[in-house]
C-alpha cells in the first residue's frame, strides 16, 4: 500500500494498493492553498481507504517541475510523512505521472507535455509513449522555456498537451510500476529549474 | 467537512515536538512540559550574507533541505522516538509565507503519519513561551516561573514588538511595533553603510566596543512629545538609518575619515535607548514591574547592559532567556504548545495555513 502526493500544480493525494488500484484520491486544482489542504487530504484519503499509516510501504511524491512555493509544501510533507512512518520515499518526476495518465486514457504517439511555470514561462517534457513496463518514455526534459522557445512539435509529429493537474493516483501507480520493475527513481531534490529571484543590491547614497 | 479531532494522549507535562520555519532558521525543538530536551537550529544565514539580508526564496529552499535532518537530530538529542511524542507544534505566523508553508506542510504530515494532535501557534508569543523552559543544567527549583502580567520586548531582524502578556495562553496584547524597519534590519543596513558585513548586529557590536556612544547624537525615532499620543509604544528605525548614512556621506564628501567605532557606538546607543526606554515606559504606564526580552537582537551586549541597568533603577524585574532560546527556535514553539495543552486547549484543525501577518492576539490558530 502506497501513499502518493503531488503539489506541483494543485494538490493531490492518493492511496494506491499493490495491484495498482486507486483506493482513495483527494485533489484540488487550487494553486494557492497547498499548505491549507495537504493535511486534510492526507487524513481523509487514509480514512476513506481504511488504511493506517503503519500499513503503508512507501510514500511517492512528485518532485516537480512546478512553482516553488507550492511544490515545496508537498515535498516537505512527503519527506516528513515518510520519516514519521519509517518508510521509503519514492521521488517521481511530476510530468511522468501526467504522461502516464494521458497515455492510459488513450493518447497515442509523441507528446510535448506543458505545464505552467508562471512569469510567462512553461515547464515541458517530451514523451513517445509507454515502455514495455508501462512507464512513460521521456525523450527530453523536464525543461523551462518561454512559450515561443518550446521544442518544436511540427517536424517531430508530436502533439502538445497542456496540463493543469497532476493526479496523485497516476503518480502512485507509476511509482508502483517503477518499484516492481526496479526502474530508478528521480533524485530526492525539487525540480525548481530556476534560481531564486534575487539581485545583489549596491549601496545607494541617501544624500 | 467534519474530521475526528485527534485526542491529546497526555496533558500532564506533554512531550511536544515544535517546528519553526518563519524566517531563516529551521528550528526543531522537543520539550516535556517546561523541560527543554532538544533545540536543533539550522540557519541559512550564510547563504543570505552576500545579499545583505534574508532572501525569502533562499530561506524557503533551505528549510526544505534542513527539516528532515533537524527532526532526526532533535529526536536523538532528546533521546525519544516518534512513538513517545504527545503532540506536534508548528509556527503558523507571522513570518515569511513561503518559509512558513514548508513547516506547516511538514507538521501536518507528521501529525497525520503519527496520528498526533497538532497545535498551530503564534511565532511572537512563542518567543515569550521560550522563557518558561528550564535547561538540562537547571533544576525545577532554580527556574523561577514566568510571572504575568509582564511586558515583553521582542526584537529581531523581522520584528520589533512590544507586548503586554496578561496570560501566555489566553491574553496577549500588542502595545506597539515598528512602523518601518525592524531593529535588526536597521543594524544590517547601517552595517552596510559602514562597510561592515552581514549580519550587522554582531559586527556593529564589535565595531562599537571601542567607540563613544555619546560622540554623535543620532535621532531617537517616535520619542518626541508629539509622538506620544499615537506612537507612544511604536518604533521607527528608518529615519535613524538615513541619519547615519547622511552623517557618513557628509564626512566622506569632505574627504574626512569615518570614525567607525564612534558611529557604530552612537547608532547602537540610539537603537538601544529607544527600545529600552519605550519598554520601561510601558512597564511604568501599565504598572507592570516585569520585562521580558526576546528575539535575536537580544544577543546585542549593549541592549542587555542598558536593559539591566535601567530596569534595576526602575524597580522592574528583567528576564532574558538563554540566547539559544532568544533567536528563532522550535523549542519555544513546542513550549507554547505544551502550555496550551496543559491549559486544556483543543488541537488545531488540519485546515489552517501560513499567515504572514498573524496578530499576536491570536496565540493559537484553530
Amino acid at each position: 500500500m502506497l501513499l502518493a502526493l503531488d503539489t506541483s500544480a494543485g494538490t493531490s493525494v492518493a492511496i494506491v494498493d499493490a495491484g495498482g488500484g486507486i483506493r482513495a484520491e483527494r485533489s484540488t486544482d487550487d494553486t494557492m492553498r497547498h499548505a491549507e489542504v495537504i493535511g486534510g487530504f492526507l487524513s481523509d484519503a487514509l480514512d476513506e481507504a481504511g488504511v493506517r499509516p503503519t500499513e503503508l510501504t512507501a510514500i511517492a511524491v512528485g518532485m516537480g517541475p512546478g512553482p516553488f512555493t507550492g511544490l515545496r509544501v508537498g515535498i516537505a510533507a512527503a519527506r516528513v510523512f515518510a520519516l514519521g512512518a519509517g518508510v521509503r520515499l519514492l521521488p517521481v518526476i511530476s510530468h511522468d505521472a501526467i504522461a502516464l495518465d494521458r497515455y492510459e486514457a488513450g493518447f497515442a504517439g509523441r507528446m510535448l507535455l506543458v505545464t505552467d511555470a508562471r512569469r510567462r514561462e512553461l515547464y515541458w517534457s517530451r514523451y513517445d509513449g509507454l515502455d514495455e513496463r508501462g512507464v512513460p518514455r521521456r525523450l527530453d526534459g523536464p525543461g523551462l522555456a518561454k512559450p515561443d522557445a518550446l521544442p518544436a512539435t511540427e517536424g517531430d509529429s508530436a502533439e502538445r498537451v497542456d496540463a493543469h493537474r497532476v493526479p496523485a493516483g497516476a503518480l502512485g501507480i507509476l511509482a508502483q510500476r517503477m518499484r516492481q520493475h526496479d526502474v530508478p527513481f528521480a533524485a530526492d531534490e525539487p525540480l525548481y529549474l530556476r534560481s531564486p529571484d534575487v539581485t545583489l543590491s549596491t549601496r545607494k547614497r541617501v544624500s | 467537512m467534519t474530521r475526528a479531532q485527534t485526542d491529546v494522549p497526555n496533558r500532564v507535562n506533554p512531550l511536544v515536538l515544535g517546528i519553526e520555519t518563519s524566517c531563516d532558521e529551521t528550528g526543531i525543538g522537543i520539550v516535556r512540559g517546561t523541560e527543554l530536551l532538544a533545540n536543533v537550529i539550522s540557519s541559512s544565514m550564510e547563504e543570505h550574507a552576500r545579499f545583505g539580508g534574508v532572501v525569502p526564496e533562499v530561506a524557503a529552499r533551505a528549510h526544505l533541505e534542513a527539516l528532515g535532518p533537524a527532526i532526526r537530530q532533535a529526536l536523538a538529542d532528546a533521546n525519544v522516538g516518534f512513538g513517545d511524542l504527545d503532540a506536534i507544534a508548528v509556527t503558523s505566523g507571522p513570518g515569511l509565507s513561503g518559509a512558513l508553508m514548508v513547516g506547516v506542510g511538514a507538521a501536518k504530515a507528521l501529525a497525520v503519519s503519527r496520528r498526533l494532535p497538532l497545535y498551530a501557534v503564534n511565532h511572537l508569543v512563542g518567543h515569550v513561551g521560550a522563557d518558561l523552559l528550564q535547561g538540562p543544567s537547571e533544576s525545577a527549583e532554580e527556574h523561577s516561573p514566568l510571572e504575568t502580567p509582564t511586558i515583553a520586548l521582542l526584537v529581531s531582524g523581522g520584528h520589533t514588538s512590544l507586548l503586554l502578556v496578561g496570560d501566555l495562553v489566553s491574553d496577549v496584547q500588542l502595545l506597539g511595533e515598528t512602523i518601518d524597519d525592524a531593529a535588526g534590519e536597521a543594524f544590517d543596513k547601517v552595517a552596510r553603510v559602514l562597510g561592515l558585513a552581514y549580519p550587522g548586529g554582531p559586527r556593529i557590536d564589535m565595531a562599537a566596543a571601542n567607540g563613544d556612544p555619546r560622540a554623535i547624537r543620532f535621532p531617537r525615532g517616535l520619542t518626541q512629545p508629539k509622538d506620544m499620543a499615537k506612537n507612544r509604544y511604536n518604533f521607527s528605525f528608518s529615519g535613524l538609518k538615513t541619519a547615519v548614512a547622511r552623517w557618513v556621506e557628509q564626512r566622506q564628501d569632505a574627504g574626512e575619515e569615518i570614525p567607525i567605532a564612534d558611529v557604530a557606538a552612537s547608532f547602537r546607543e540610539a537603537v538601544v535607548d529607544v527600545l529600552v526606554g519605550k519598554a520601561l515606559a510601558a512597564c511604568a504606564d501599565l504598572g507592570v514591574p516585569r520585562l521580558l526580552l526576546g528575539g535575536g537582537v537580544v544577543a546585542n551586549q549593549r541592549l542587555r547592559e542598558i536593559a539591566e541597568q535601567r530596569a534595576a533603577a526602575a524597580g522592574v524585574t528583567l528576564r532574558i532567556p538563554p540566547l539559544a532560546l532568544c533567536t528563532d527556535n522550535g523549542a519555544m514553539i513546542a513550549s507554547l504548545a505544551a502550555q496550551l495543552i496543559m491549559a486544556g486547549a483543543d488541537p488545531s484543525s488540519l485546515d489552517f495555513g501560513a499567515d504572514s501577518t498573524l496578530p499576536v492576539t491570536q496565540i493559537q490558530v484553530l
